[in-house]
């Protein structure tokens, strides 16, 4: 399952969605009524993820401990399958970097048509969903490969494509990369050094926030790794829970929190970097 | 659609027989076009390795006995009733529920969201909205157990001591209803984020226009807001569609096997858990979801290019 | 057809009972933050009057609008519509019409629903709709566009429906907020002069929000500069033009040139000539002084001795503007073209004041 769009920018209006001042009473009514679905969205969200940690923070017997935290650097296996998701998503990071940021910044400078054509194609990896995907992979992998782990990480590539290809193309449209481009070559600047100093700084809110997705996406992808039998962290968890859920619990939530966090950071730090120039544009 | 003049510094002139007559330009042309596509080549060829093989593969597969001989046996057994048909049956019911309901849910809290003026809940929810949509499986099956469980979850017993329990009421986690319950977790952030652009293109113009020729804001939604938004609306369920029907881990995990749903039947082949003879019933169960998909897929692309002219 | 040609063809005109409503601002304040956007705005608008809201980016010209139409609130002050309070009227019900700067009409319905729109809200039949929305439409010049969507539309186009959807209402008030600004020019200046037309055939009081002086001295049958949240000056184009009452007016609207003066016995020295104070002894500052000149209120001879240089040139078409430096400042002054070969860059000039009077301000500090 896979984050489709960018985080980047996503709830950021330059002007409020409603400008009109609605008369008292009506302006008491909305507020109450978006109160209470916030409240109501935010039970549903954060009571599991409050049991989740408080079942994480309780030793075998049921008291609070935080002996399973302590613990965690410990855990026979954990370290193992911890490096082993940080390198298959660090593989699939660069190639899939390497993959879309040159295709989809040509397509913008280029081939404006295709847009459409790469739209679908990216949806396609939901169409074919994971468990099946597998399936045919496994089948057709040669040996040499499956005995890699990174096999993973070329099919992780293809999981990844849908919100890879939305972050950049969202972030692309907000350039006019047509004229930056020209600008930069008439200056004189070659393809790659236009590449690099232009358009990538440029984007680098939306190759961050992709970036973490990815991570996101590797971190929690437990179907094809477990059958493909590789010990990558989400497959260390499921089969920890025979030994000690609370420690499995505990990990689960903190990549899940330390995820979560890292992509905050990262979206807080973009925003207001961009917003100073937005301002700096406005006359 | 004007060429760009740096397209091209980036080729070689045109083969002198182009100048020679309207016979000689064809050939010039299909160079120069291929030439303008090549460096999306890459892209196509890892997309096609990647993904069109293992599914032409399975498509084969799909009509093969095990021993590699053509059949329809294992498409005849997926269709003609019985535990395939039901599993397909139930697999739909569940995507339609964890679509619809998420997506309206999505929608507004999106909205809600939006018109906050608090920038901090905005950025955390945006990041949790990324977070969360890839969350699922194991970890997030046993959340929910943790809270509703029929035993000793969170929210059980505190409802225990207002004596109230939903599970004697006809609550049952690990059935459909719980199932989709617990697909909203993952549903309903990515609802947001597919809906929020959409959101986004709402123009204040059209509200104050509205307003300012008399529209009250129920008018404004029911003539203007809701209309404009709602092709991209759907279009986002028909995506959830998608997930939510080939979402695997989090239903094996929460049932056990126990309800027939398709990637769960499929997953039992990858076990090796197969009746003789029907070994490759599992590559006909995928191609039967990749139809389906294909499908719900198709009326996304469809309502997204409606919705894109409106929304620009 | 132009436009009035077309409006005189339609029977009934439109909006005729509800023409001329007085529109009257009282001293209106609103901050953002800790920017005063209107200090203390006050405005009479006669009833059929076409005003127009002139002043650079940041003057508050369309925050005046937007209150006046109800989108904003005002921290104090009052609007007042035929003499009743407006101000806790909420937009919905205040009986204007907007024409927004661009991108309003609704994306989901053809030029013709969209015009349509405010008289389906008011309940009215289908086929008075249709019928009243087709007169628009052809007011506006555009009958055969009427089942288009906006996103077929060009621009103009899309302005023109706007403007028939702001007017079906028959509104009071008819507020433009810098709706040609975002249209290439020849559109902008044909519309500039059916917008006009049609105002004047159906007698709206009209407030038109713009940054651009030409579009407002052409159109307007008075002009309110804005100033910082304050209006400087109030006045028909000739006078505004003519008779500028403060500095930044004399600044904004045309061209002017800034030279130091002193006091003399009728009034102050410019040029080397004694004139009069525009606005008499009252209106002069205490200090030292500049006076403000327009090009057309100097002339340039040639001579051999004379205390000026020909220092730039551009060519404006029936005339040419030189820029003469002369005494530390730098002059502008109109020549006709016909005459202009003997102005090349360097020759000397002598410049003569041909205004009966000028206007003063303080002197503005050399940076």
């Amino acid at each position: 399952m896979a984050a489709l769009a960018t985080t980047e920018g996503l709830f950021d209006f330059d002007e409020p969605l409603a400008t009109a001042a609605p008369s008292g009473g009506r302006r008491r009514r909305i507020r109450w009524g978006r109160g209470a679905i916030l409240t109501l969205a935010a039970a549903y969200f954060l009571l599991p993820m409050y049991a989740a940690l408080k079942f994480s923070l309780q030793d075998i017997n049921g008291h609070f401990s935080l002996s399973p935290v302590a613990a965690i650097p410990s855990q026979p296996g954990l370290g193992s399958a911890f490096f082993l998701s940080l390198r298959l998503a660090t593989v699939t990071m660069v190639l899939t970097m390497l993959l879309m940021v040159p295709t989809v910044i040509y397509v913008h400078l280029k081939l404006p048509r295709f847009r459409r054509v790469m739209d679908v194609i990216t949806i396609m990896p939901i169409v074919i969903p994971p468990i099946v995907l597998i399936l045919g992979v496994l089948h057709v992998a040669p040996l040499w490969l499956k005995s890699s782990p990174y096999l993973l990480s070329l099919v992780y590539v293809i999981l990844a494509m849908p919100f890879v290809y939305r972050s950049l193309d969202a972030g692309l449209g907000a350039l006019d990369v047509k004229t930056l481009v020209e600008a930069s070559r008439s200056l004189g600047a070659g393809w790659i050094a236009t590449m690099w100093r232009v358009i990538v700084p440029n984007l680098r809110a939306a190759l961050l926030s992709a970036s973490v997705l990815t991570l996101a996406l590797v971190l929690g992808e437990f179907t094809m790794a477990s059958l493909d039998l590789w010990e990558t962290l989400p497959v260390w968890i499921v089969d920890f829970d025979q030994t000690n859920a609370h420690i499995s619990t505990a990990v689960a939530m903190l990549s899940l929190i330390a995820t979560w966090l890292l992509l905050t950071l990262i979206v807080s730090l973009d925003r207001s970097h961009s917003r100073r120039h937005r301002r700096n544009r406005a006359s | 659609m004007k060429t760009s003049e740096f397209a091209a510094d980036a080729l070689p002139p045109l083969s002198a027989g182009a100048e020679r007559g309207r016979g000689r330009r064809a050939p010039g042309a299909l160079v120069r076009s291929l030439r303008t596509g090549a460096p999306v080549l890459p892209f196509l060829i890892y997309v096609f390795l990647g993904l069109g093989i293992p599914a032409l593969v399975i498509v084969d597969l799909a009509f093969r006995t095990k021993a590699g001989q053509f059949t329809m046996a294992n498409v005849h057994a997926i269709t003609s009733g019985g535990q395939y048909l039901a599993g397909f049956e139930t697999s739909l019911k569940l995507a339609f529920v964890a679509s619809v309901i998420p997506g309206v849910l999505g929608t507004l809290l999106a909205y809600a969201i939006s018109t906050s003026r608090h920038e901090t809940l905005k950025r955390l929810v945006a990041s949790a909205s990324g977070v969360l949509a890839n969350f699922g499986g194991v970890n997030l099956a046993f959340m929910f157990v943790a809270t509703i469980g029929a035993g000793a979850g969170v929210v059980t017993s505190w409802l225990a001591r207002v004596g109230f329990n939903p599970w004697d009421h006809g609550f049952n986690l690990y059935k459909l209803s719980g199932v989709a319950l617990v697909y909203m977790y993952f549903q309903v952030p990515l609802m947001m984020l597919v809906v929020t652009p959409a959101l986004h293109g709402l123009r204040p113009a059209w509200r104050e226009a509205a307003e300012n020729l008399g529209a009250s804001t129920w008018y404004y939604w029911r003539y203007v807001g809701i209309p404009v938004i709602l092709p991209s609306v759907i279009a986002s369920m028909f995506l959830l569609f998608g997930f939510g029907f080939s979402a695997y881990a989090t239903a094996e995990a929460l049932t056990g096997g126990s309800i027939a749903l398709t990637p769960i039947q499929i997953g039992a082949f990858l076990n090796g858990n197969v009746i003789a003879g029907q070994e490759n019933v599992g590559y006909a169960l995928g191609l039967g979801m990749i139809v389906l998909l294909l499908i719900s897929v198709t009326g996304y692309a469809f309502l997204q290019r409606r919705s894109s002219r409106w929304l620009r | 057809m132009t436009l009035t040609q077309q409006a005189a063809t339609i029977a009934t005109p439109l909006g005729a009972l509800n023409a001329g409503a007085p529109v009257t601002l009282d001293r209106l304040v609103r901050t953002f933050g800790s920017t005063r956007a209107l200090d203390g705005l006050s405005l009479d608008i006669a009833p059929g009057e076409f005003i127009a809201l002139l002043g650079p980016s940041g003057c508050g010209k369309t925050t005046a609008l937007r209150v006046l139409a109800g989108f904003e609130q005002p921290d104090s002050g009052r609007v007042l519509v035929r003499g009743s309070d407006v101000s806790s009227v909420p937009a919905q019900h205040r009986d204007m019409g907007m024409v927004f700067q661009s991108y309003s009409l609704f994306p989901n319905m053809n030029a013709r629903d969209n015009v349509a729109f405010g008289l389906q809200l008011r309940r009215q039949r289908s086929a008075v709709r249709k019928s009243r929305a087709g007169e628009l439409l052809e007011l506006v010049g555009l009958s055969e566009h009427a089942l288009k969507f906006p996103h077929q539309l060009s621009g103009g186009q899309q302005q023109r429906v706007a403007l028939a959807r702001a007017l079906a209402i028959e509104p009071q008030v008819l507020l433009l907020d810098e709706p040609l600004s975002a249209l290439d020019a020849k559109v902008r200046a044909e519309l500039r002069d059916q917008i006009r037309e049609l105002q004047r055939r159906l007698n709206i009081t009209t407030v038109f929000v713009t940054h651009d002086q030409e579009e407002a001295l052409s159109m307007a049958d008075r002009v309110c500069v804005m100033n910082q949240g304050r209006a400087e000056q109030v006045a028909t184009p000739p006078v505004l033009y003519a008779q500028p009452s403060t500095a930044f007016v004399a600044e904004f609207v045309g061209v002017s040139s800034r030279v130091g003066v002193e006091r003399d016995h009728a009034g102050v020295t410019v040029l080397g000539q004694s004139a009069r104070v525009r606005g008499g002894e009252a209106a002069v500052p205490a200090g030292p002084l500049d006076a403000l000149l327009r090009p057309e209120d100097v002339t340039a001879t040639v001579a051999r001795d004379g205390l000026g240089v020909v220092l730039h040139r551009s060519f404006l078409g029936a005339s040419t503007r030189l820029e003469v430096g002369i005494g530390g400042s730098t002059i502008k002054v109109d020549v006709r073209s016909v005459d202009s070969e003997d102005f090349e860059l360097g020759t000397r000039v002598e410049l003569a004041l041909s205004a009966r009077d000028v206007l003063v301000t303080e002197r503005r500090p050399v940076v």
